[in-house]
Formats: C-alpha cells, structure tokens, sequence
C-alpha cells in the first residue's frame, strides 16, 4: 500500500544497514524485550510521525501486551520498510479518521476479549457513541466530529483513573474544549462555543478543578461521554437532580415546572444558567442585576409579593444568625465559654441552607417554616451570648466587691500598723 | 506621747481601726471563702470525660428511627435499627460536612445536600462522598444509650 | 477572746518557747528594705497555687482523652472554676516573676555573700523547681500550645550529650510525646515536686529565720561605724503586717487578673496535626529560647544546640555558685560580679522582649 519515493527508499534502505549492526549490540540493552522496529525507527520521525519509546511506554496497550501491530498491522520484527510496512504483513497505515471507532472497537466491543483484561469494563462504547452527535454525524459524513482518538489521545492513551489521562475528570473539560471552544473550528455548526469559558467560572469547576473533589460534575456527567448528546430541554432537571434531589423534588411539584415545560424553558437552567453555574445567593431573589425572578414576573403582582416576602424572610434570617454570632464572639473575647452555642450556630445555619432549598418549591409557608426554625435556634444562641455578657458583667461586679473588702482590709492594717508604732 | 491626744481620738481612733481591721478581715476572708464553698458543690451535669456521651434515654427512641446528639464539638446520629440493635455514627457527611439523616424508608443514612448515601455500617455507598462515617461504639447503661469513640486495639 | 485561745494553746504546746526568739527578730529598714517583702510574696503566691491545685485535683482528670474536657467542665460548668482555674494560672506566672524579682534584688543587695550562701543554693534550686511547676503544669490543659510546647522542651533537653536521651525518655515516659507523658507530668507537677519544694522551703525560711536579714554591705559597714542611726523594725508583729498587707494587694492584683483575663482554654491537642508555625515557650523560658536560636547551627564541630543547652546549664550552674566566687575581702571580682549580675539582668529583660517581638 505503501509507495515510497526512491530517494526516500534509498535513505531507509541505507539506515537498515546502519541498524543491522546496531541489532548486533540491541539485545544486550533490550534484555527481554521484543524487537520493535516501527518503535526503533519512527522515534527519529519529524512531526506527526514521530512516537518515541519514552511516550508509547505511557500507553496502556503496551502494558497490557499489545504492540503497534495490534493496530497498525505490519511486521514489527523486520527493519526493511518493505517487509515492515508492507501490504502482506496486513500494515494499515495512518488509520483513516471514519474507521477509528470501529478498529477500537474491534477489541473494546468484545466481552470475551476484553474479560481477560478487566471483566469490570464496559463494552458498548460503540453502541453509545452512535446514539451521539459525534457518532451521527460521522455516518453522515463529517469528520470533523470527535472520534475515540480525539479524546483518548492515540499513542500516549492512559487509563480514565491516572490523572494525567485526557479523559480523567478532572481534564475532561479542557479535552472538550479543544474542539468546542474554538469559534473558527466549530463555525460551522451554529452552537456556542463559549461553554468552556462559563463552566470555567463555576461552582462545580471550582469543586472539580480547584478543590479536587472528584464527585463534582464536568461535561461528561451531564452529556454523557460516549452517548454525548446535550439533555432535551424538558430533561434538564432530571440530569440536575441527580446530585441536587431535593431542589428537584421541590421543584418538581411546583408551579414553575409545567409553566416552563409549557414554555419550552429548560428547567434548572432558566435560572441558574448551563454551564456558568455561579454559587447562589439571596440577591437571585432580589430587583438587581443578578435578580431572576423580575426576568418574568411584572413588578407588583402576586409573585413579585412572594419572592419579596421570601427574601425578607431569609435576610431576616441572615441577619439572626449574625447577630448571634456577634454576640458570641464579643461574649468569647471578653473570655467567657460559649462553645455550646457556637456549636448550635451550625444548626442555625443547617436550618438556613434548607429555606434556601425550600425556595425550589415556591410557596412562601414552606418557606417560612424553615425560617421560624432556623429563628428559634438563632434566638436561643443570642440569648446564650448575652447571658454570657450578663455573666461577664456579673463577674466584674464580684471582683469589685472583692477588691473594696481587701481595700478595707488594707486601711485597717495601715491604721493598726501607724498605731503600733505611735 | 501626744499631750493633744484626748481619750475620745483615742476611742473613736481605735473603734476606726477595729471596723477596718474587723469589716475588712471578715469580708475579705468571706469573698474569698464564698467562691470555693460553691466550687465544693459538684454541678448538675456529670462531667463523662471526652471520649463518652449519653446519647438517649433507651425509653426515647423508637424502632427504625434515628436522633442527632452532640458528640465533642461535632454531630453523631444514633439509630435503632427494626431488630432492635443500636448503631452510632459521625453525623458529618464526608463530603461537604453538611448533617446527615436516617431514612426509615430507604434504612440507610442520607445527606441531604448532594444525595449522598451511606449503609447502615457508615461505608459510602452512592453519591458524592469520598469515605465512609466514622463508626462509634455504643452501650445501654440502665436506661441511658452511652456512645464513646471506638477503643483502639 | 484571741489571748484566750493563745493561752489554751500555749498550756498544750508551749508555744512561748519556740515564738519567743520570733518576738527578738528585727529586720532592718532602710530606702532599700521593700525589696524584702518579695520574697514573702512568692511564698504567698506559693500557698495559693497549692490551695487553687487542690480544688483543681477535685475535678481535673489526667489522661490524654480526657484532661482537655475536664479543663472545659471547670471553665464551663463548675461554679467558680472559672476562677479557681485563672488565679492558678495566673498565680504560676506572678510567682515565677516574684521570685525572679526576689532573685535579683538578692543579687543586688548583695544578699547572697557569706553566711548567706546555702540560702542562696537552695533559693536557687527553688527557682529550678518553681520553672519545672511551671514546665509540667503547662502540658495539663493537653491543648496544642501544650503539647507543641512539651515537645519542643522536652526535645531541648535530650540535647545534652551523652545523657541527654535517656533525659528526654525519662521526661516523656516514652519517645514521643503521649498520653504517657501527661500522666507523667502530672505526677511530677502533684507529687514529686511539691515534696521536694516543701522540704527545699522549710530549709529556706529556717535559715533566713536563723540568720536574720542581710544589708547591703556599704550600708553594713556604715552601721557598724555610726550603731546609732542603724534603724530596724520588729519582725512581729510590724514587718508581718505590712507583709499581709504586701500579701493583701498580690490577692486583689490576681483577682483582678483572673476576673479580667480568664485564662483560656485553646484547641484540644492533637498529636497528627504538624506545629504550629512561631511557637514559643512561656515568657520565662523565652530568653533561653531566643538565645538558643540565635546561635549558629554549627559552631567549630560542636553542634548549635548542643552548645545551647550545655552553655545555658553551665550558666546555671555558675549562678548558683555564686557566693562562693566571692570573697569575704574587698577586691576586683566584686566590680566584676556586679557588673556580671547587670549584664545577666539586662540581658535575660532584653531576649525575652526580643523573643516576644520576633516572628
């Protein structure tokens, strides 16, 4: 398949004399090791063609025993381009970009095959990715879309669990990137291409990438990896709500949801955005910029008297626990112990995080009863810093009786001592 | 020694001396004795130690619930199983230290914040959660449930 | 009413013969004579950390899982302990500046030369003793500032050569610093060195009874010269009374203080958690800690510290031979240990404020 130019054919034939006597000396250094002459010599390739030992040894498939010719086909063990690249040797050559996933497949598809490896991996990665957009649209023709190369990397190919692995999850945002946050790459096909950069400034970025908590979501959990397919819009909540199940429930049951799959509105999304997903606050409540409410609602009506009535309830809530708080720093300063009120302070806030869950569910009494709870605890904690400040008071008025006895006692001695001596 | 010394400076000087002397003796020592007759007297709540809290009274908790108690300065849950045994883990949820809960329903231990399941034996079943709750010993005391920090082997 | 219990008492005890050379004792007064009341005070102070430690022993449990939460119980939830527990601990740290105070003031006044040098040597063992109440009553809390301290002392005292690691062994109970070491401390804080210093003050108080109370020597020789303007006061009742009067004021003075700045608890210790960043010793140990510091890890062949440690025991140790350097004559070493007895002065003043400033 391979037609080379003389030149070049004269150059490789030249260098396979030179390594004829490098073989000589090769199995003392390569104790064991098989000969592998693609390796040998298309580490010394320019650009594209060039895999070095160093780089292959990163790949799993060498660790698991396979060679370039479980791929590419060929004769590893000759040096002769001919012999080596030759058609019957079954040597394929660069893989067209059409036929990757099949060629993977051709082992990853294979249960029996793959049951000698890890039994515990999936095999219907092909199946999935047909059912996505990459997977569509490469039947259709395009081969543009991502294939198992362009995500897994070819050559260097690491297992999802190292972390240097393109498909770790830590690093899947930035692989998808490569592609969907190139405007003059994804021109064609109308979508956004500034997903990447939201999902940069949010939350669940922050958790992932910056904290390292692995349980937080990335492209990948929420389209699917080999399935990637972006959820329907009435779909959106189901995806959210497997992490954020109590928002889901609540929201579920209320009036928003029908009135925005009436709408055609995505769900979670319509508030709280896709991929820029910010930490939530209570001014998402309020009239200002990051207000969402007024989005729809007209100033004035019923809904508009609820959400005021709904932030003001959790500002007043707010407020509460930060009072308390103050009163109990200033109550520890002053050296009083007010560590069991601090501890409740936690429960004040616990109580606080679920009005703000409750909120999913629209309705202002829900609300308000975590409020009411959350007040009382609140409350109680102020009552615990003042009482410690009332203490502190108390004490001071003790050490002042003391201090007057001893100053008695101290005029005493002083009289009796200037009578002695008189 | 002073001719102008008449006896009444003398008396009033001496009953002067005696109401210092005497008052101050007497409320000094009583300022000074009245703190420690009260630190004499042990409190009402019984000091356990760090290691050890009564969780519950056995009379309180009822089949296939679960309480939250203050164990040191962090929540542990408490559960009373269908048949009768107890249990007493770390109420911190590993993932994000929001508290957990016991579901009747589902008899496993949730975490409300990010759908966080955990097994009745505190091991980390479904969800987010990195690592299993720390597990606590309990024992019934008459009629108190005492949970204490597992004993180091 | 009080002559007759005296009375009653006297017919049991005979008591007019051991206050009768009591009734004799005369202390001299002089513009320099309120530098005698501090050594008074520091017994006081003394007799008040043995009562507060008592009331302390009623409710402190030793034990690495316990002694932190038995410390919070008395701040928290004893009526009063809060108090007990800050006058003793701030009691500790006056009575540790007392008798340092009482130390100089000797030095000064020269109060250690002959026949005064045995209560010199035991007054100084005293203050070895007071520094070790300190040392081990500091770990009982088992909060991290304890235990971080603890380790790090404990660890310059296996410096020594030699027999500095059995030393270190002996302090900790162990190599490390556990649970073991507590029990230890506590041992030693209750038990051991309360007989030793008891025993240690009876001997001093005999012997400055005994010997009566020095003058510094230009004003000896003076009186000695001129007898008639030699004023003193008697010891009983003038110089008691303003003793309890001195005794009175360090009452309300570690009142105020306990009233004011409650000693605080901290964060309960945990042996995993790596130091914390600047730690350092209590404010008597910070002199010794600075200069250790700054002394260079290695100096010729001899390691930094151990030089440290060896330098500061041998500096001691020719502090409490003191007397004995200098003779009864007139001569150069006199200027010599006054000077030195400055130097030492200004020297432990200024590490101390210099380890307070230091990051």
């Amino acid at each position: 398949m391979a037609t080379l130019r003389p030149n070049l054919r004269l150059f490789l034939r030249a260098r396979s004399l030179a390594l004829a006597g490098f073989l000589v000396l090769a199995p003392c250094l390569s104790f064991g090791q098989a000969v592998n002459s693609c390796l040998d010599c298309h580490s010394a390739q320019p650009g594209r063609l060039e895999v070095t030992p160093e780089t292959f040894s990163q790949d799993i498939h060498p660790q698991k025993g396979m060679t370039c010719v479980s791929c590419h086909g060929g004769d590893a063990s000759s040096y002769d381009p001919d012999q080596a690249m030759g058609r019957k040797a079954g040597f394929k050559g660069k893989i067209d970009h059409r036929q990757v996933p099949e060629l993977c497949a051709s082992c990853h598809s294979n249960p029996t095959y793959m049951k000698q490896f890890n039994p515990s991996l999936r095999t219907d990665q092909l199946d999935q990715y047909h059912t996505s957009m990459h997977g569509k649209r490469l039947a259709a023709g395009d081969i543009k879309v991502a294939v198992c190369t362009d995500c897994h990397s070819v050559h260097d190919l690491r297992p999802p669990s190292d972390p240097r692995s393109t498909v770790n999850p830590v690093n899947v945002a930035k692989t998808c990137s490569r592609c969907h946050s190139d405007a003059a790459y994804m021109k064609q096909y109308g979508i956004p291409t500034d997903q990447f950069a939201n999902y940069s400034t949010s939350v669940h970025h922050e958790a992932m990438v910056v904290r390292g908590d692995l349980s937080a979501p990335t492209c990948t959990t929420c389209h699917g990896n080999h399935g990637a397919v972006p959820p329907g819009v009435d779909k959106v909540q189901n995806v959210c709500a497997n992490c954020h199940a109590f928002q889901a429930q609540m929201y579920q049951k209320s009036t928003h949801s029908k009135a925005f799959q009436d709408r055609s509105l995505p769900g979670c999304v319509v508030c709280h955005s896709d991929h820029g997903i910010h930490l939530p606050s209570d001014a998402m409540l309020g009239t200002g910029p990051s207000g969402v409410c007024m989005r729809c609602h007209a100033p004035g009506d019923r809904c508009d008297r609820a959400r005021a009535a709904i932030q003001g309830n959790l500002t007043q809530l707010d407020s509460a626990i930060k009072d308390a708080d103050a009163a109990l720093r200033l109550a520890e300063s002053s050296g009083m112990e007010v560590s069991e009120a601090r501890l409740n302070q936690d429960q004040a806030r616990d109580a606080l995080t679920k009005a703000r869950v409750t909120i999913h569910s629209f309705q202002t009494a829900l609300v308000d009863q975590d409020i009411q709870a959350g007040m009382k605890i609140a409350a109680a904690n102020l009552k615990a810093g003042k009482d410690a400040m009332v203490e502190r008071n108390n004490r001071r008025i003790g050490l002042g009786i003391c201090l007057i006895a001893i100053a008695f006692m101290l005029v005493g001695l002083w009289l009796y001592i200037k009578k002695l001596e008189s | 020694m002073c001719a102008d010394h008449t006896p009444q400076t003398e008396t009033s000087r001496r009953h002067a001396i005696e109401i210092f002397l005497g008052g101050g003796l007497l409320a000094s020592l009583a300022s000074f004795l009245y703190p420690v007759m009260r630190y004499f007297v042990p409190p009402a709540v019984v000091d356990l130690g760090g290691d050890e809290v009564v969780a519950a009274k056995a009379a309180e908790m009822k089949p296939n619930t679960g309480k939250i108690f203050r164990f040191g300065s962090r929540p542990g849950l408490l559960i009373l199983n269908a048949d009768g045994a107890y249990r007493a883990l770390s109420a911190t949820c590993t993932h994000l230290g929001c508290t957990v809960q016991y579901r009747p329903d589902l008899h496993e231990i949730w975490c409300a914040c990010h759908n966080g399941t955990y097994d009745l034996n505190g091991r980390n079943i479904s969800g987010p959660p990195p690592r299993p709750l720390d597990v606590f010993d309990v024992h019934l005391r008459g009629d108190e449930i005492v949970v204490s920090r597992k004993r180091e082997a | 009413m009080f002559a007759a219990l005296m009375r009653w008492l006297d017919e049991r005890l005979q008591l007019e013969g051991l206050i009768a050379p009591l009734r004799h004792k005369t202390v001299p007064t002089h513009r320099l004579s309120y530098w005698y009341f501090f050594g008074g005070i520091t017994l006081f102070l003394f007799i008040v950390q043995v009562l507060t430690g008592i009331l302390l022993l009623l409710y402190y449990r030793p034990g690495a899982n316990e002694a932190f939460e038995s410390v919070q119980y008395i701040m928290t939830r004893v009526q009063f302990g809060w108090l007990i527990r800050s006058i003793h601990s701030w009691s500790a740290n006056l009575m540790i500046f007392t008798a340092l105070v009482h130390m100089f003031s000797v030095v000064f006044l020269k109060a250690y030369r002959k026949p005064r040098e045995l209560t010199w040597v035991t007054g100084m063992l005293l203050l070895f003793l007071v520094m070790g109440f300190g040392f081990s009553g500091y770990l009982l809390p088992w909060n991290t500032l304890a235990f971080f301290a603890t380790k790090v002392g404990t660890e310059i005292a296996g410096q020594v050569p030699l027999i500095g690691k059995p030393i270190m062994i002996f302090l900790r109970g162990g190599e490390e610093v556990t649970g073991a070491t507590l029990t230890r401390f506590f041992g030693f804080h209750v038990a051991v060195l309360p007989g030793i210093v008891t025993v240690l003050i009876a001997i001093h108080l005999f012997l400055v009874q005994r010997l009566g109370m020095s003058v510094p020597p230009k004003l000896e020789a003076r009186w000695i010269a001129h007898p008639d303007e030699k004023r003193e006061m008697k010891f009983f009742p003038n110089f008691l009374l303003r003793e309890l009067m001195a005794w009175y004021v360090a009452m309300g003075a570690l009142g105020a203080l306990a009233a004011l700045f409650p000693w605080n608890l901290g964060v309960k210790a945990d042996p995993f958690i790596s130091a914390p960043a600047g730690i350092k010793p209590e404010w008597y140990f910070l002199f010794m800690f600075q200069t250790l510091k700054l002394i260079p890890s290695k100096v010729w062949f001899i390691d930094g510290e151990v030089l440290g440690v060896l330098g500061c025991s041998l500096a001691g140790l020719l502090w409490m031979l003191l007397p004995f350097f200098e003779s009864d004559k007139a001569s150069r070493t006199k200027v010599w240990i006054t000077g030195l007895s400055i130097f030492a002065l200004v020297y432990v003043i200024g590490m101390t404020i210099y380890g307070y400033l230091a990051p």
